[in-house]
């Protein structure tokens, strides 16, 4: 079985993100750049599918600049097999993604299409639903467990209360929650071999798909500033400030 | 114009499907963008659930799919309900919203992407009917975001908008009788967190544990204060991460979104990503034993104390 995961380059989790002063976007100049920490989840659980011997190949596809090509490189050298980049200088909507990444899938038609759930730049949590939509299958969106059977994955999802199960007809689309494992780190020798295995650059022209978008960002501010407020001595302190001042209990 | 609001609800623990609270922030946000509200009601049992919606203030027609089908909200059944509904009624419907629940946010991209236009998630505010404001970078950006498609289809935050009133409306009751049965999906099982305590993102008060307590049996102390305090109890992605308690508490960027008239922090130590999800509450007090801790840098009550005695004192005193 052919797995595609999708991942995705973005500002480190670690970095604290600044506007710009004009208010057209973020400041990424000199920023630290990684994998979407839901896409190394992605990537990790199609590698465990292979060494299961579940899956045969893994080929994982990136929408982004050539900058891009790290993370894949990334992704190559954790298991992935070969690694496609759909280049665009463009800060493309979920949309776009998703019909490009359908175009990638109606090429290598993998049984399995695993993705983040949300990218931590966007913080859309859109992507695999819409290519879901366009592909017509089935979705097991924020997996914490993903089980191959015969024709079928069974997906637990993180749900608002809980858990919940679903079965769906291969091929599917899953996304991946914080919980569904803990990824690995790469080793020397295998980014080394990463360096030597199969990349593909292709263009959205190439791949026939349009990127307009029926959404403008109009301006970027910084978020309302919350200042520090009062250290307390003790609790009886708290708790009477918590009722006597804040009157919230 | 007429808005489409898609009713989130959940099983109860008596196994009756309840209206979810949030959906009575989406039909505010419905109502700040103003126009007729309609709210599509679809599952496999869900008469009450309908008969609430009827209810909520300010929505003039409740649409109800009850169909096995429709069942645990299945994606691959539901949107093509939805989708259709919006099709059939193009001149009429101007927005489609749903609340930013795990259902909603499973549903509505799949039903922007058959409709071929971008979703916008996530909104915290309304700035006009075509419009909006939503975070990005776990907060650390507010984007405004406006929309030309022609159906708008949108996540609404729950703690943007404050809740429409639940009772006093008395809308027509329609049912819909179009079934979709894709085939491609089942519904398994489910397990639910069982619990007295309120629901987390409809908490007046909030008691979060971090990595400072250490494991998950510690938690009990959390426990014992927020039921003295009526709270519900979340953890940060450290405690979740570290096994400590299940994921359905975690409350953050990637987690749940929660803004309470007061939030306390124990053990937290305030994590860009946890921040995202907690800083819009009123009252925030942080409990830490180490004082250089970022949480402090947001909290307006602040203790530098061991959370194992500061708990149980405080869980006696309030």
């Amino acid at each position: 079985m052919k797995i595609l995961v999708a991942v995705k380059r973005v500002v480190d989790y670690n970095v604290k993100v600044r506007v710009k002063a004009d208010h057209s976007g973020v400041d990424l100049a000199n920023v630290k750049m990684s994998m979407n920490p839901f896409c190394e989840i992605a990537v990790e659980e199609a590698v465990r599918l292979k060494e299961k011997g579940v899956a045969t190949e893994i080929v994982v596809v990136s929408i982004g600049p050539s900058t891009a090509q790290e993370q894949l490189r990334t992704a190559l050298a954790l298991g992935a097999d070969r690694a496609i980049l759909v280049e665009s200088a463009e800060d493309l909507t979920s949309l776009a993604v998703a019909k490009l990444l359908k175009a990638v899938v109606d090429k290598e038609q993998p049984q399995l299409v695993i993705l983040g759930k949300q990218a931590i730049d966007s913080d859309n949590n859109q992507t695999g639903q819409m290519l879901a939509a366009l592909s017509g299958y089935g979705q097991g969106t924020f997996a914490s467990k993903v089980e191959v059977s015969g024709a079928s994955v069974a997906v637990t999802r993180e749900i608002d209360g809980g858990a919940q199960t679903v079965s769906l007809k291969l091929p599917a689309i899953v996304t991946t929650d914080l919980r569904l494992n803990e990824p690995r780190y790469a080793s020397l020798p295998n980014i080394m071999k990463a360096k030597k295995k199969p990349l593909e650059r292709l263009t959205p022209d190439a791949l026939g798909v349009s990127t307009v978008s029926t959404n403008t960002t109009l301006k970027v501010e910084a978020p309302a500033a919350r200042s520090a407020g009062i250290k307390v001595k003790s609790v009886a302190e708290l708790v009477e400030k918590l009722k006597n001042e804040a009157k919230v209990i | 114009m007429t808005i489409l609001v898609i009713a989130d609800y959940s099983n109860d623990q008596q196994d009756n499907n309840v209206l979810a609270p949030a959906t009575f922030n989406t039909v505010a946000a419905a109502a700040k963008i103003g126009g007729d509200i309609h709210v599509l009601v679809a599952g496999a049992g869900v008469g009450a659930v309908a008969e609430a919606a009827a209810k909520i203030a300010g929505v003039a027609k409740v649409l109800v799919a009850d169909n096995a089908a429709y069942a645990h909200q299945l994606p691959e059944n539901v949107v093509p309900l939805v989708a259709g509904l919006v099709i059939e009624q193009r001149t009429i419907y101007s927005h489609v919203l749903a609340s930013a629940t795990s259902n909603g946010k499973n549903i509505l991209p799949r039903v922007a992407a058959q409709l071929d236009v971008d979703q916008i998630s996530e909104i915290i505010s309304v700035e006009s009917a075509d419009t909006f404001k939503r975070p990005i970078y776990a907060g650390n950006a507010i984007a405004t975001v406006q929309s030309n498609a022609a159906v708008k289809v949108i996540t609404v935050r729950a703690t943007g908008f404050d809740p429409v009133a639940a009772e006093g409306g008395s809308a027509v009751v329609e049912a819909v009788a179009t079934v979709f049965d894709e085939g491609k999906s089942s519904f398994v099982g489910e397990e639910l967190a069982k619990s007295d305590r309120p629901e987390l993102t409809a908490a007046r008060i909030v008691v979060s544990g971090g990595r400072g307590l250490q494991n998950g049996d510690n938690f009990k102390h959390l426990y014992a204060l927020a039921d003295k305090l009526g709270a519900a109890v979340g953890a940060s992605r450290a405690a979740v991460d570290a096994g400590f308690v299940p994921n359905d508490m975690q409350v953050g960027q990637t987690g749940k979104i929660v803004a309470p008239q007061l939030y306390i922090a124990v053990g937290i130590s305030g994590a860009i990503q946890h921040l995202a999800g907690m800083k819009d509450s009123k009252v925030i007090v942080a409990i830490n034993k180490d004082e250089e801790a970022p949480i402090f840098q947001v909290a307006d009550y602040g203790l530098v104390a061991d959370l194992f005695e500061a708990i149980p004192e405080m869980a006696a005193l309030a």
